[in-house]
């Protein structure tokens, strides 16, 4: 069994400051995704709970993500192998240019099963891998909270907005799942220090027949920017009851309390 | 006639997208057509054009049983084709953000998901969304030829029905039946909450270190009579329905109060609150983010003051 999982590098949302109503990107961490774990998590329990297979994690490298460290993490959580995509064009990348990148690829490593988080922790829009699955021309099952190996293919449980569904489906096919699947692992340090030995392999865009008019944004962002919130940041000191005597002396100042 | 084609899964999403249409086609000097797929669908159809469509194409065909996504997007990038459609306008449920960019993906098109605010500016379709967690909104535009926008349901007012009954249309599909089988559709265990609209509002988080702790919040919630909400992380443990979490994945909020208790303040939470009159916040971590929101603040264990919050309210 061939699992794929695409991991992404994410800004650390609670680093980004706002100025002048603008997200300040500088100097922000970035790190795997909170839902991308949730995919690592659920291909390490598939593989161990089938005996075998082989675990490869894919990212694409955009500008300064730290890329190679996402991916460092993710093998040391227990991943096999690790592919890098990495080319100076991919920083203005959309959605579908990184699917048509991750398709590519995921058809250069092989797969029976493709896994993603339902989005990314900074965007979250959820479009990469039903993209990737369409460019591959394989079915997909999203919002995965239980995956189950079957003979040949998988069994899932899935969360949709009023009902849950269970799927079987034979491989090959791409799954997303939700936070709610699994509380991913945190890598002991001897795994940390295991995961630099695991085979990288870097690849460009050339590598896999595509150039840099094959990811040429389509679409734009014409402004992004905060709302305004204005607060009255008053805090409460003393112990216990004389912070909620004030409190409640507050709140009925304000006239929030009854009616 | 260039069209815009509305599909949702749910007869009343569609009805607001194809209402929505009308107004946009009226500007964009486009056509409005829409798609009934699956069980029901024809039953569906008579609604859509009251609300607005000019033609809505039906198909009740049995590789729609399940809606696996697979099959939908094919059916409705046929019908988009068929049809000339410039503009696809789906509903944001989870069916639909997946459907949306797989469709997307067969027309060639760019594609938007999670829009809340759709506006044109000079002629060009300005769709918002909320990015960084929630900690801006961006306002996007497409650039294909064909453009795929997936709208939170109840974006829009919807009207009264005003155009006749549209015609109903019987599409040639081409269609294979899906490699994903249903095996099991159960509703889920929720209960209905209308945060939306509640006055004022408990939120508890992971602060409360056992299920049976929660019962501190409910208690706080019901002194202060306000409705008990909670973040995705206290979700994820069960201890409470996922119809009470708050934010980005959850409900958007307006209350005149909203009290959060042992929640960090994370922005995937903090969008769906941002909008309350009041903000106040208990945490024993003082640089806490939930703080740099909050009107009100007490750091402290919740095991303490809510206690205490509960008493002096009960004095009132
Ligand atoms: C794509 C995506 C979508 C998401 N959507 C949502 C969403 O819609 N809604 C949502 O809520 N989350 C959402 N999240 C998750 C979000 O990022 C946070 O993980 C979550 O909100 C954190 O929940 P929490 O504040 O309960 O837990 P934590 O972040 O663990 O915070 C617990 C807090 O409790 C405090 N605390 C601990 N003990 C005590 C005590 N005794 N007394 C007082 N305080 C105490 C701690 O100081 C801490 O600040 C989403 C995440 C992603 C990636």
């Amino acid at each position: 069994m061939n699992i794929l999982v695409f991991v992404k590098t994410n800004p650390d949302l609670q680093m980004i400051r706002i100025k002048d109503r603008q997200p300040v990107m500088e100097a922000i961490p970035y790190k795997v995704g909170d839902l991308e774990k949730n995919a690592v998590e659920a291909a390490i329990q598939l593989r161990d709970a089938a005996g075998g297979g082989t675990i490869t994690a894919v990212c694409l490298a955009e500008a300064n993500r730290r890329a190679k460290e996402t991916l460092k993490e993710v093998l040391a959580m227990g991943a096999d192998e690790a592919v890098l995509v990495t080319e100076p064009a991919l920083e203005v990348a959309d959605q579908a240019a990184v699917a048509l990148v991750l398709a590519k690829a995921a058809e250069k490593t092989g797969y029976d099963l493709l896994l993603f988080g339902e989005g990314s922790t900074d965007n979250y829009t959820g479009q990469v891998g039903p993209r990737v699955a369409e460019i591959l021309g394989v079915p997909q099952i999203g919002y995965a909270r239980k995956i189950t190996g079957t003979e040949g293919g998988v069994q899932v449980e899935r969360s949709m907005d009023e009902h849950i569904e269970v799927l079987e489906a034979p491989f090959p096919v791409a799954v997303t799942v939700v936070s709610e699947i699994n509380e991913p692992r945190i890598p002991s340090l001897m795994n940390i220090m295991k995961a630099g030995k695991k085979p990288l392999a870097e690849y460009s865009l050339a590598d896999l027949g595509l150039d840099a008019t094959s990811v040429v944004a389509q679409k734009a962002i014409l402004s992004n920017l905060a709302e305004e919130q204005d607060r009255k940041h008053i805090m409460f000191d003393g112990d216990p009851a004389a912070q909620a005597e004030a409190f409640v002396n507050a709140l009925l100042k304000e006239g929030v309390l009854g009616r | 006639m260039a069209q815009i084609l509305v599909y949702s899964e749910k007869p009343a999403a569609a009805r607001e997208l194809v209402f929505k249409a009308k107004e946009l086609g009226a500007a964009l000097g486009l056509g409005v057509v829409a798609a009934a797929l699956g069980e029901g669908a024809a039953g569906t159809a008579a609604g859509l054009g009251e609300y607005g469509a000019d033609r809505v194409y039906v198909s009740e065909d049995s590789a729609f049983a399940g809606l696996p996504v697979d099959v939908v997007a094919e059916a409705l990038a046929q019908v988009a084709r068929a049809a000339g459609a410039e503009y696809l306008l789906v509903s944001s449920t989870r069916r639909g953000k997946e459907l949306a960019p797989r469709v997307a993906q067969k027309l060639g098109a760019a594609c938007v998901t999670d829009v809340n605010s759709l506006t044109l500016e000079d002629g060009v379709l300005v769709a918002g969304r909320y990015a960084l967690g929630g900690a801006t909104v961006a306002l996007e535009k497409l650039d294909t030829q064909t453009k795929v926008f997936a709208i939170m349901p109840k974006t829009f007012e919807i009207g009264a029905p005003t155009a006749g009954a549209g015609e109903v249309f019987a599409p040639a599909l081409s269609l294979q039946p899906s490699a994903v089988k249903l095996v099991d559709r159960r509703p889920k265990e929720g209960e209905s909450v209308n945060l939306d609209a509640a006055e004022r509002i408990v939120g508890v988080g992971r602060g409360f270190g056992k299920r049976e702790d929660v019962a501190l919040g409910e208690q706080l919630a019901a002194a202060l009579e306000a409705e008990l909400a909670c973040t995705k992380g206290l979700a994820d443990f069960q201890w409470l329905p996922e119809e009470r979490i708050i934010g980005l994945s959850g409900a958007k909020t307006k209350p005149d109060l909203y009290v959060a208790v042992g929640i960090s303040g994370q922005i995937q939470h903090t969008v769906g609150v941002s909008s309350s009159k009041l903000i106040a916040a208990i945490n024993t971590d003082k640089d806490a983010p939930i703080f740099q929101l909050a009107d009100y603040g007490i750091v402290g264990d919740l095991y303490q003051v809510v206690p205490a919050l509960v008493e002096k309210l009960k004095g009132l």
